[in-house]
């Protein structure tokens, strides 16, 4: 194959930049933000240079939001708590669909995914009676609950794709030998799913951190129960919000599914992709 | 032993055994509530009660020249949003496609948008579009672009352009890594023939590259429509569907209507509507991919 010319090299990373800059200047202006004292903020027009920065705002942001520390307990705790329960609902599903045939298979699958299309949002108001009616509404549950729902279709079809991994002989060698289902399940499926239970766990996890804020606004009024997301929000209402620690508040938040998702990258990318890809 | 075999892999009660609690949990928590909300969407429900109304929930709201708009607006938001996280996500994969250096960097680097929490996001965006101390207006008032200070999110125009750009920016990683992922997947051979024959890089790219992922184009921008039509985070949080509903679309709408006003009726026949819209497209978006199998088998 050709090698790209000195020219075409320059068009391809500007073309990169420009691009980046899109994608990654909310990020970046957060950050710059976060450092910056607030009286450099409020200066119009924008001021491109501070000689001041200081990381004074994650150590104010404390203050100015008293509960934020439980708020990023919260966060952290429901998308574990959706992604666990997600986990114990999916695996047997999964399992059964790589590994049985049955009448409904197929049809079952696409509804599955059709399920997938319809938002929360559409969902909201039988829902909000159903969490009312068991006296769910404010609390941790209220999140959870709708949480998994929605993490349950896709997780499905990702473990499914492992799971079809595995090779059937391995299982039916051990069950002519005379193993036990349950013995099985321990010492050969469980052993090599492992990566696939990690992915789809992280993908879970992920997905219930993104999703935190339409359940928490709608079905939760209480502080101590409140997300990261919605926690901040409270704060934006004011007529001065202080960006600085906000957006040093927000970071930090954000700080913990950045590192999982940028270390486990790979996987999930490849995970999510291979299905669609393939069609 | 054939026999014993046929008994591991032929359990259809077993099967049904282990997939029962999520099909439970999913008719509990997707099924039921998407038949309730038809029901509700034919009564007056509210806090303080419900009564069977019939279909006057429907009548109101189609002779409603607002909601007329409102579905309208939905399209239009939609046509645009749609439309930008195709080019530039297809832009952005041929970008990262390009065997230079750094690649595997730029293709961890795209991704944050899509990770992040919306709405965590959405602080960064609503910070950027400020009037007197954000960047883009700071940018076109040094360059005398703009006159003074400008709040995008203020003015009806501005502010259903600002929207649909953080809907982009949301998307656009998602389809971008989709479609170098399916630019990946393109056999080398079909390459170095064509390279062998003398086609230029752009011969390659329309002749090769883009027939052969034109499957996952169709199917993300079926499904990218799908979230965009369901996008309710970005709009609500950097708008509330204003000013003076400029950028309410139809999921806001409902959400309004029936979590704000608690008419719990007629914000469920919105969602009905909503709900009848997504089936279109879901049958539409399974008929094509069909049909694109169907072809490609034939090929």
């Amino acid at each position: 194959m050709n090698k790209y010319n000195t020219f075409e090299k320059i068009l391809i990373y500007s073309g990169i930049l420009v691009f980046m800059t899109f994608i990654l200047l909310p990020f970046v202006e957060m950050f710059y933000a976060s450092l910056r004292p607030l009286d450099h903020l409020f200066r119009s027009p924008y001021q491109f240079y501070s000689d001041d920065l200081s990381f004074w705002a994650y150590r104010e942001m404390w203050n100015t939001v008293p509960m934020l520390g439980r708020y990023i307990f919260n966060s952290f705790f429901l998308a574990t708590s959706v992604a666990v329960i997600t986990l114990i609902f999916v695996i047997p599903a999964a399992y059964s669909y790589a590994r049985f045939k049955f009448p409904a298979k197929n049809t079952s699958l696409y509804v599955l995914l059709a399920i997938n299309m319809f938002s929360g949002a559409v969902l909201l108001i039988p829902l909000y009676k159903v969490l009312r009616t068991f006296g769910l509404l404010n609390s941790y549950q209220a999140m959870i609950v709708p949480g998994v729902a929605f993490l349950i279709p896709t997780s499905i079809w990702l473990l499914k794709s492992y799971f079809e991994k595995i090779p059937i002989d391995l299982e039916e060698a051990a069950f002519v030998d005379g193993a036990s289902r349950v013995q099985i399940l321990r010492h050969i499926i469980a052993p090599l799913s492992t990566p696939g239970l990690v992915v789809v766990g992280i993908y879970a996890f992920i997905g219930a951190y993104a999703q935190q804020f339409l359940f928490a606004i709608t079905f939760n009024q209480k502080k101590e129960y409140m997300p990261i997301p919605s926690g901040l929000y409270e704060f934006i209402g004011y007529q001065s919000v202080k960006w600085n620690e906000m957006m040093a508040a927000s970071l930090v938040g954000i700080a913990p599914v950045l590192l999982v998702f940028i270390f486990l990258q790979k996987y999930i990318v490849e995970g999510l992709t291979a299905g669609a890809v393939k069609n | 032993m054939k026999q014993k075999l046929k008994s591991y892999n032929a359990q259809t009660y077993l099967a049904y055994a282990l997939i029962a609690p999520a099909a439970l949990y999913i008719v509990l928590i997707v099924a039921w509530p998407l038949l309730e909300t038809i029901r509700l969407s034919f009564t007056n429900s509210s806090l303080a009660g419900e009564d069977y109304v019939g279909f006057e929930n429907y009548q109101k709201m189609l002779s409603s020249k607002k909601f007329n708009g409102i579905v309208t607006r939905t399209f239009v938001w939609m046509f645009f949003s749609v439309s930008l996280k195709l080019i530039i996500g297809l832009i952005g994969a041929v970008l990262l496609n390009a065997n230079l250096k750094g690649r595997s960097i730029f293709r961890v680097l795209v991704m944050p948008p899509w990770v992040v929490p919306i709405a965590i996001g959405m602080l960064g965006w609503l910070w950027l579009y400020n009037g007197y101390f954000g960047i883009i207006a700071g940018v076109g008032m040094r360059t005398g672009i703009l006159d003074g200070p400008f709040g995008f999110l203020a003015y009806k125009q501005s502010a259903f352009i600002s929207t649909i750009i953080a809907d982009v920016w949301v998307g656009t990683p998602m389809v971008t890594v989709f479609f170098l992922a399916a630019m990946q997947g393109v056999p080398r051979d079909l390459y170095e023939a064509a390279y062998c024959d003398g086609a230029s890089r752009w011969d390659r790219f329309f002749k090769i590259t883009l027939p052969q992922i034109t499957p996952v184009i169709i199917t993300m921008s079926l499904l990218s429509a799908i979230w965009t039509f369901n996008s309710f985070e970005i709009i609500w949080i950097l708008t509330e569907g204003g000013p003076r509903g400029a950028t309410t679309t139809l999921i806001i709408d409902t959400y309004k209507q029936a979590l704000g006003n608690y008419k719990f009726g007629r914000g469920a026949a919105r969602a009905v509507v909503v709900m009848i819209l997504l089936t279109l497209f879901a049958g539409f978006y399974l008929a094509l991919l069909a049909r694109i199998n169907k072809k490609i088998s034939h090929e």
